[in-house]
């Protein structure tokens, strides 16, 4: 796709520059992460319990001692893996499944698009829960459960899109100079679906960090010493009228990240749309 | 019986279509046949529904899903209704191929000129990008495309509509096919580029030898451009005659209205233009007859009846008509 011009808009695009802002920071996060936070995000400190915030402790300690902002920028990485390979798997599995659908029509696409609507159907909660109950809980677990509620949305939307994009003119034209079927999804539909399915997947990204934290809340995701946002809350619901505020860092952080990805979102909606593209 | 040495271009004999429609099956094309031979132009004219474009979809092979078509389509003595459509796409393109009504949604917006010009020729002739991109060129070039070689990179929406068509029938004939169908290929365009444009079909045509199939709803168009023309109303053809023939002496009453239609510059001022009373029927609720029965002027009692057979109008052997009154003052 040459879409021109596409960083000189997107400099001039509000609500892109702050959510590519938002989620730069989130990438950032994690990749210090890996080297380095302000102390072992694991490390317990049972006299420094529920510190203050301080020069030592940044924003101070939780219930066992432990660092915050530490957990925090540690706890970035279970976000962003289960965001990339639970929407990978989404991505892939319900794309290739919505192409195909829109491709083949027929009873294929009738086959796939039950499918769907058995899996959107079935509750993802439920599904992590026999999951966890089969397997233990983990991050495995959850990144399998939300990739596979994943599945389903990417497959529709897909469909929806390639199937609009096979109604044009230029895809009979595109028959009619001989092309095969496949041959015409690569090279026509999915170049016309890439910004829908771009902008699909950031908000899915988005969904699949709640989700993290959502399942990590419930005890079904990540296990510790692995720090997560999720979990934090969790263990913050046991303080809230002791130290209210320890639920509000992980709060913030997650929605952060969700608004960040949100607005990118519709910020990358915005500029991939090859109308606005052409005013230059 | 003999075989004839060689088979005519394209045989079309008792084509019928029906399409699955909201209102049940509609007999979109009813026992349509027609011939045309290597280097001959045909014009195929009526209007919106009558099964002009149903027509050449058919041949293509490409009416959509759920279609029903029976009769025979032979392009070059092969049966194109027996072939499978993976074979049917390696004569897609580069037997026969199609130029569409409205270039703009005719291209795809996120490719390049070249890219789309150079497709056809990598899927039929095998050519690698360079080769590729070269013929792409020499074509644009063919179709007298103002600066070409700048246009090769160009997006469709940075040409102009004229311009556009010009890019799909380089694309057409980029394999140098036996058949071109155009299937209204100046609706889109201004009335000035669309004389441009059909005299370059014309032209091309004639220098390689290709039949042609151009399908429209104006008349006049047809002048001067086709050698035979094929009038059709209701899903079938109901007048054929050289160009000259059917301008002198247009036989069937739909063709005759739609030649009194035409505006004329040198009719008096301020004259209404003619036109034909009613509307096209529905396709599923035709009547078993003749289908423009219902609007013409002359018909009979018998004409709902049942379908007219062939007439011959004048003697050349080509001018024939499928109304048993024509010739009723």
């Amino acid at each position: 796709m040459a879409h021109d011009g596409f960083w000189r808009r997107a400099r001039r695009h509000p609500s892109f520059v702050l959510g590519g802002t938002l989620v730069a920071c989130l990438v950032l996060c994690a990749w210090v992460a890996l080297f380095w936070t302000p102390w072992p995000a694991a490390e317990i400190d049972i006299p420094n319990k529920l510190a203050k915030p301080s020069a030592a402790h940044w924003l101070g300690t939780d219930s066992l001692g432990r660092d915050i902002a530490s957990q925090l920028l540690a706890g970035s990485h279970s976000s962003l893996l289960v965001g990339f390979i639970a929407v990978g798997i989404g991505l892939s599995v319900g794309g290739a499944l919505g192409l195909i659908a829109a491709a083949r029509g027929g009873w294929v696409d009738e086959a796939i698009m039950r499918f769907s609507d058995f899996a959107f159907a079935f509750p993802a909660l439920l599904l992590a829960i026999m999951l966890t109950a089969i397997y233990g809980p983990g991050l495995v677990v959850s990144i399998t459960a939300i990739g596979i509620f994943n599945i389903p949305v990417f497959a529709r939307v897909t469909r929806g899109a390639a199937q609009s994009v096979w109604t044009r003119e230029f895809i009979l034209a595109a028959q009619a100079a001989g092309k095969g079927r496949w041959r015409i999804t690569f090279d026509h539909v999915l170049p016309n679906i890439a910004s829908v399915l771009i902008v699909q997947t950031t908000v899915q990204f988005a969904i699949a960090i709640l989700a993290e934290a959502a399942l990590s809340y419930l005890g079904l995701g990540t296990l510790p010493p692995q720090a997560s946002w999720g979990r934090m809350l969790n263990e913050a619901q046991a303080q809230m009228f002791q130290a209210p505020w320890l639920a509000i860092y992980p709060g913030v952080a997650i929605a952060l990240a969700v608004l960040g990805l949100n607005l990118m979102g519709d910020g990358l909606r915005d500029l991939l749309d090859p109308r606005l593209a052409r005013r230059r | 019986m003999t075989l004839p040495s060689t088979p005519p271009l394209l045989q079309v004999q008792d084509l019928h279509v029906h399409l699955p429609t909201s209102a049940g099956q509609a007999h979109a094309l009813r026992g349509l046949s027609f011939t045309l031979d290597k280097g001959q132009t045909l014009g195929v004219i009526g209007e919106s529904g009558c099964g002009k474009s149903l027509t050449a979809l058919a041949i293509m092979g490409l009416l959509p899903e759920g279609a029903q078509v029976t009769g025979s389509i032979r392009l070059n003595g092969q049966e194109l209704l027996a072939l499978k459509e993976s074979e049917l796409c390696r004569w897609r393109g580069a037997r026969m191929a199609m130029v569409f009504q409205e270039p703009m949604t005719a291209l795809n917006p996120l490719h390049t000129i070249a890219h789309q010009i150079a497709e056809p020729l990598r899927l039929h002739q095998g050519l690698d990008a360079r080769a590729a991109r070269a013929r792409a060129l020499q074509l644009l070039e063919r179709v007298q495309l103002p600066r070409a070689r700048e246009r090769l990179d160009a997006y469709p929406h940075q040409l102009s509509g004229g311009q556009r068509q010009r890019v799909m029938i380089s694309m057409a004939l980029a394999c140098a096919p036996d058949l071109l169908i155009a299937d209204e290929p100046t609706t889109a365009l201004d009335v000035t580029v669309q004389k441009e444009v059909l005299d370059l079909i014309g032209q091309l045509v004639r220098e390689d030898g290709m039949g042609l199939l151009l399908i429209s709803h104006d008349l006049g168009l047809m002048r001067d451009r086709v050698q035979q023309v094929m009038v059709m109303y209701g899903g079938g053809a109901v007048e054929r005659a050289t160009t000259e023939a059917l301008f002198a002496l247009p036989a069937h009453p739909y063709t005759r209205g739609l030649l009194a239609a035409r505006p004329r510059l040198d009719g008096p001022r301020g004259a209404r233009l003619s036109t034909i009373a009613g509307q096209v029927p529905p396709l599923h609720e035709l009547a078993a007859g003749c289908a423009f029965a219902g609007r013409c002027p002359k018909a009979q009692s018998d004409c709902a009846r049942q379908v007219p057979p062939w007439l011959a109008v004048g003697g050349d052997g080509v001018h024939q008509v499928r109304c048993p009154h024509w010739s009723l003052a």
